[in-house]
């Protein structure tokens, strides 16, 4: 019931609390102070295509939102402006590919794989051409609610026969993918991270390598297999379970289609670890089951943990706020591998 | 055209020859989309023996016109004219659907020579034929891309996005054929979604828009002459209205759906039927 309380008896407001915003479709994944790079995805295109006279970009409006804008500055007549329509964004590209080229298509990754699947599947992966799609905002990296999440875009892909599938972490994996990606003779559905991208891999001596996972820190109690920016994260939750002396190996595995199995399967039956897959995706569909099915046909069977987006439309705001309740922020990695071991 | 040969055989006798084949693959599977390939012989005639250009011998040759058809089902009128160019040879229509064939039922990209596209997932081709012009502008090429749709296609609006793109950027190397025949999947297709005026959306959209009858030859070549000459910049399209069943007489007038009903004892008639009404 509404009690009228006298004003001057009213208690003093609470000390005003950060209130953290929606966050935008140019939120940036970086902590602060952490070391950046604009753009790398656009850079690394538009260095590429200086000697891949085939190299041409297009995109469904979203150019600037895709860091394409930076290979249309320096290449405009090489940059198509497809408007906002992916299934022709899509179809085109594919026509492109057909006439010689190596189309590099972006839009936002829910567009490519819920609106221009079925043309992605019969234009492009059917005819195994090299079209190259680079999506942004994959899994939880928008505060704009479901329909900018892409938080189920690897399971729609990983069903498609030819379709190679990457998940960059950082700078350093997005620099070493471009190229990577553009060799590749098929197509390849390519995660961005855009903006301020974090570096982090330059300081564990690594080099992307196309469906190659990679050891980035060993540990005897948890081996942590992940892909994306979680893996920026396992590496930080690795440094902070070490002061629980915990002891946290991080496995990269930043091509999810074909997937290291070697690699995987290697670690994962080393003995006595609890192996977690921790990935920007829906429990649904992505590494996680990935990675179960094949320690399962491969008669690998560790104790075995998912952190992942659960199977639920998710809710808007802002992304601190999401990661930490959905479960993949650092914080909530440390937790939950805490809670498994203890 | 580049093999002079051709022009020794009247455009007539070619679509009565792509008619025939079609006919008999639909004879060798017992079924078959023998109505759309029989109302659109006369525009593949056109096309492959007026007005495309391409080698028979070498039919991934870069300087062909391409040929895109997005309505897969119309496989059958396609192989019937590949047939008829001599880029499939005639003796592999007898293995037209059958296990492990180069002929599938629905046209599908890298199985049979001359088949540009996979077709059959409708609303695909267009975009596709955007994408192909401009790359062969980038390659400063001079050969045109035409793509077969129907009007149940253009239910799609995949087609209207690529339709818009098209004009934008002044394709003047694509040539939409349009093959109206008022029938799809479920009746009519002005009773499942009404597409009239057609010449004038497709003008309202940018393009260069001719209405003919898909089953004069004359007509279709002055058509298809225009729409290679025409000094615009602009994308073409050629809307065709045609019958479905054309040259089989008892096919014509049969109650129209999706698929014409044949009998396995009607085969043998309607190519004697087709004989019978034979010009050349």
């Amino acid at each position: 019931m509404n009690e009228t309380v006298p004003l001057t008896e009213r208690p003093a407001p609470a000390p005003a609390k950060p209130r953290l915003t929606t966050s935008a479709m140019i939120a940036s994944l970086a902590a602060e102070g952490q070391r950046t790079r604009p753009a790398p995805f656009g850079h690394a295109l538009a260095k590429l295509a200086q000697n891949r006279l085939e190299i041409v970009g297009l995109t469904a409006d979203l150019a600037k939102y895709t860091d394409l804008h930076i290979f249309a500055q320096a290449f405009p007549d090489r940059f198509y402006q497809m408007g906002m329509a992916e299934q022709l964004l899509m179809s085109a590209a594919a026509g492109m590919a057909r006439e010689g080229f190596l189309p590099f298509a972006t839009t936002y990754a829910v567009f490519a794989a819920r609106r221009a699947y079925d043309f992605i599947c019969m234009q492009i992966a059917e005819a195994n051409l090299p079209v190259k799609i680079v999506c942004g905002l994959p899994g939880l990296t928008s505060g704009y609610g479901p329909s900018h999440q892409a938080t189920e875009d690897l399971a729609i892909f990983r069903g498609l026969p030819n379709m190679v599938i990457v998940d960059p972490c950082d700078v350093v994996d997005i620099e070493g993918a471009v190229p990577a990606i553009a060799d590749h003779p098929g197509p390849v559905y390519m995660r961005l991270l855009r903006g301020s991208v974090p570096v982090v891999l330059d300081e564990y001596e690594y080099r992307f390598v196309l469906g190659r996972a990679a050891l980035l820190c060993d540990g005897a109690d948890v081996l942590i297999i992940s892909s994306g920016f979680m893996t920026m994260r396992a590496l930080e939750a690795a440094k902070a379970l070490r002061a629980d002396r915990i002891d946290a190996a991080v496995l990269h595995s930043p091509t999810i289609k074909p997937l290291d199995e070697a690699a995987i399967l290697r670690e994962a039956a080393r003995p006595g670890r609890l192996v977690v897959v921790a990935e920007n995706h829906s429990v649904i569909g992505g590494l996680g089951e990935a990675v179960a099915s094949l320690l399962m046909r491969s008669g690998v069977h560790p104790v075995f943990r998912q952190i992942g987006l659960p199977d639920e439309f998710l809710a808007a705001g802002a992304l601190p706020t999401l990661h930490d309740r959905y479960g993949i922020s650092t914080s909530a990695i440390v937790a939950q591998v805490k809670e498994w071991l203890a | 055209m580049t093999d002079a040969a051709r022009s020794n055989t009247s455009l007539a006798e070619r679509a009565y020859r792509i008619r025939r084949n079609a006919l008999r693959m639909g004879e060798v599977q017992g079924q078959g989309y023998v109505g759309q390939a029989l109302g659109v012989a006369d525009m593949l005639a056109v096309a492959y023996f007026h007005a495309l250009r391409y080698r028979a011998a070498d039919p991934a040759w870069d300087g062909r016109d391409r040929f895109l058809l997005s309505v897969g089902h119309y496989a059958i009128a396609l192989y019937a004219a590949l047939i008829e160019a001599g880029i499939i040879p005639e003796d592999e229509l007898e293995s037209y659907g059958s296990d492990d064939s180069r002929l599938p039922m629905s046209g599908m990209t890298g199985h049979t020579p001359g088949v540009e596209i996979s077709g059959g997932s409708l609303g695909q081709g267009l975009g596709v034929a955007v994408g192909m012009c401009l790359g062969l502008k980038r390659k400063a090429s001079d050969a045109f891309v035409y793509n077969l749709l129907s009007d149940g296609e253009l239910n799609e609006g995949s087609t209207w996005e690529a339709a818009m793109s098209a004009a934008h950027w002044r394709l003047d190397n694509l040539i939409a054929l349009v093959d109206v025949n008022n029938q799809q999947a479920d009746g009519a297709s002005s009773g499942v979604l009404g597409f009239e005026p057609l010449a004038a959306r497709w003008e309202a959209f940018g393009w260069h828009a001719q209405r003919v009858d898909g089953n004069d030859i004359p007509a279709l070549v002055a058509a298809f002459n225009t729409a290679r000459s025409l000094d615009e910049p602009k994308p073409r399209v050629l809307i065709c209205d045609t019958l479905m069943g054309r040259g089989v007489p008892f096919l014509e007038t049969r109650d129209k759906a999706h698929f014409i009903r044949v009998d396995a004892d009607e085969w043998t008639k309607a190519l004697h039927a087709l004989d019978a009404g034979r010009t050349a």
